[in-house]
């Protein structure tokens, strides 16, 4: 199950999708976003899907990969659609006891359902295409404005890539605990869910334990390794903006002017 | 004692005292426990120092105020003459005195090799071009260069910490203090940890300080001190310290086997010189033995 959702994956491959600046594909993936809530008709939204698909295709990651990530809210878009077809009030096709199939219905239905297709595959695609490690510094340097206003955004972006470092080695440690404890005869698999939480405790407080004792390890080697918050901190790898980087910002603001133009007034 | 004396040697601890208070369950003082009792400590730049001794014997302790992580109760600690307890000093201590820990998942903080090693030179506010310059250099000092994109999940205990050694090395440091640094690692890692450590201070100059309790990593140490109950029980070349067989192990040491074996040789009445360190030796003097 957590091996299916592709959104927030990253996949390894070169492509110019690839090689934006993160900061570009947030701020594109921001406006796409919002461009999605100002269309309202056909050739709006035809038009977002087209833009879609030329970038999809631009990523060179192929498109099997991101719609099995949508299998994972294909439940919440069903219930979206349904209840937007029934409740919506107008003018009634078919009608079942309470239930009325209204053509309004459809309509917002289909354009709901389709908003919140392209508006998953566009957000999984930022994903798709940028490591954690550029998505954290990206967002760092981003949001370095809301540092005057007593945002620890350095601080926050530093939790976050230590975090991500450390889940693979936590998934690692869970595994190792369970096995340790089905050998001395715990139960994770029978019983109820009730039982089945219960039984997470002697998993749980050990993980915990170990996952402190890392924290404070690590704190120790941060420091040692002069490590003092991110004043006068200079950077390996420091965001530049190229060429193709602003030429991707004009596309997108071309395509987001022209996305509303032909989604509100055609 | 003027500054002078103490600039000629990377580190110097002058009558070391650390104490750490036991607390009862109403937060009240018990106890207080001296991990560290006056120790006096003088390493020459470019030496390789190691530092032997059992659990609880203060090794540790007194490895993190080396760079400062932990400050005396008494006494003072020089890390190139600078006093480690005055604030100012602190980044100039942490930088001269690198640190290589014993869990090699805990001191990695990169999710790409080379992003790692670049950690320190980035805290120093290094320029960038700079960094690059010394991440390949440390990366090639420990032969990882071409793990450089990898990420460290995927690398074996061994290469992890020569991974981290590369992180400290980066910082240029002048001595670099090894915690225990093999303790998690299987035989072929730790030669490895091993082999990189001697590296430096051959190659480099850097001056090593090892804390271990394994015997057979202190061979090729210039000067060996044994710690015991937070006091220096004993000190001088590997060869005096492996010379004291009984001693070791009333300090609840092992001693390497081919010394053991040599020294129960020479105790059965074969004329063996004391402290033989390597299997080579003894062969050489067994030889010489059966030819007479």
């Amino acid at each position: 199950m957590i091996r299916d959702i592709t959104i927030g994956q990253y996949y390894q491959t070169d492509s110019v999708i690839h090689r934006l600046d993160p900061r570009v594909k947030l701020a594109g993936t921001l406006l796409y976003i919002v461009t999605l809530f100002f269309i309202g008709n056909m050739w709006g939204y035809f038009l977002a899907t087209a833009a879609l698909a030329a970038v999809i295709k631009l990523s060179k990651v192929p498109l099997g990969f991101i719609v099995r990530g949508m299998k994972a809210i294909a439940f919440i878009l069903g219930i979206t659609v349904v209840f937007n077809m029934f409740l919506t009030p107008g003018e009634p096709i078919f009608s079942f006891w309470i239930f009325k199939l209204t053509l309004e219905g459809i309509r917002t239905a289909i354009f709901m359902g389709w908003r919140l297709i392209l508006l998953i595959i566009g957000s999984s695609l930022m994903t798709l295409t940028t490591t954690p490690t550029n998505l954290t510094d990206g967002m760092e340097k981003a949001l370095k404005a809301f540092n005057k206003i007593g945002v620890p955004v350095h601080e926050i972006a530093m939790m976050m890539s230590i975090s991500l470092r450390f889940i693979p080695i936590l998934l690692e440690e869970t595994d190792k605990i369970m096995k340790a404890q089905i050998a001395r005869g715990a139960d994770f698999e029978s019983g109820n869910i009730v039982q089945k939480a219960k039984a997470m405790v002697p998993l749980l407080v050990p993980l915990f334990i170990s996952a402190f004792r890392r924290a404070n390890d690590l704190a120790m080697a941060m420091e040692s390794r002069c490590y003092h918050g991110g004043e006068g901190r200079t950077k390996m790898k420091p965001l530049v903006y190229q060429k193709r980087d602003r030429i991707a910002y004009m596309c997108i603001f071309a395509f987001m002017a022209l996305d509303i133009f032909v989604g509100r007034i055609f | 004692m003027s500054i002078r004396d103490n600039i000629k040697s990377i580190l110097k601890t002058d009558k070391l005292v650390y104490e750490y208070k036991q607390l009862d369950e109403e937060g009240n003082v018990a106890g207080v426990n001296r991990a560290i009792d006056e120790v006096d400590l003088d390493v020459k730049r470019g030496d390789f120092v190691a530092i032997l001794g059992h659990n609880g014997s203060g090794k540790s302790t007194l490895a993190k105020h080396i760079n400062g992580m932990l400050f005396p109760t008494g006494g003072t600690v020089w890390v190139d003459g600078l006093d480690t307890q005055k604030e100012e000093n602190i980044w100039e201590v942490r930088q001269r005195a690198g640190m290589v820990f014993q869990n090699p998942d805990n001191q990695i903080i990169g999710q790409v090799v080379e992003e790692d090693v670049g950690f320190g030179p980035e805290n120093l506010g290094v320029p960038t071009e700079e960094i690059w310059e010394r991440v390949e250099e440390s990366l090639r000092a420990v032969g990882m260069y071409e793990f450089r994109k990898h990420s460290p999940n995927h690398l074996s205990g061994g290469q992890k910490q020569r991974v981290s050694i590369a992180g400290v090395l980066a910082m240029h440091p002048m001595c670099i203090v090894f915690d225990e640094p093999t303790a998690m690692l299987d035989p072929s890692g730790r030669k490895e940890v091993i082999r990189a450590a001697r590296g430096l201070n051959q190659v480099e100059g850097i001056t090593v300080i090892l804390i271990t309790h394994y015997m057979e990593e202190i061979v090729y140490a210039d000067k060996v001190y044994v710690m015991d109950g937070g006091r220096i029980a004993m000190e001088g070349t590997p060869r005096e310290i492996f010379s004291q067989v009984e001693k070791l192990q009333s300090l609840r040491l092992d001693v390497p086997q081919v010394t053991l074996l040599a020294h129960e040789l020479k105790k059965k009445g074969l004329d063996l010189p004391e402290g033989i360190l390597t299997v080579e030796e003894l062969t050489k003097e067994l030889v010489a033995i059966c030819e007479k």
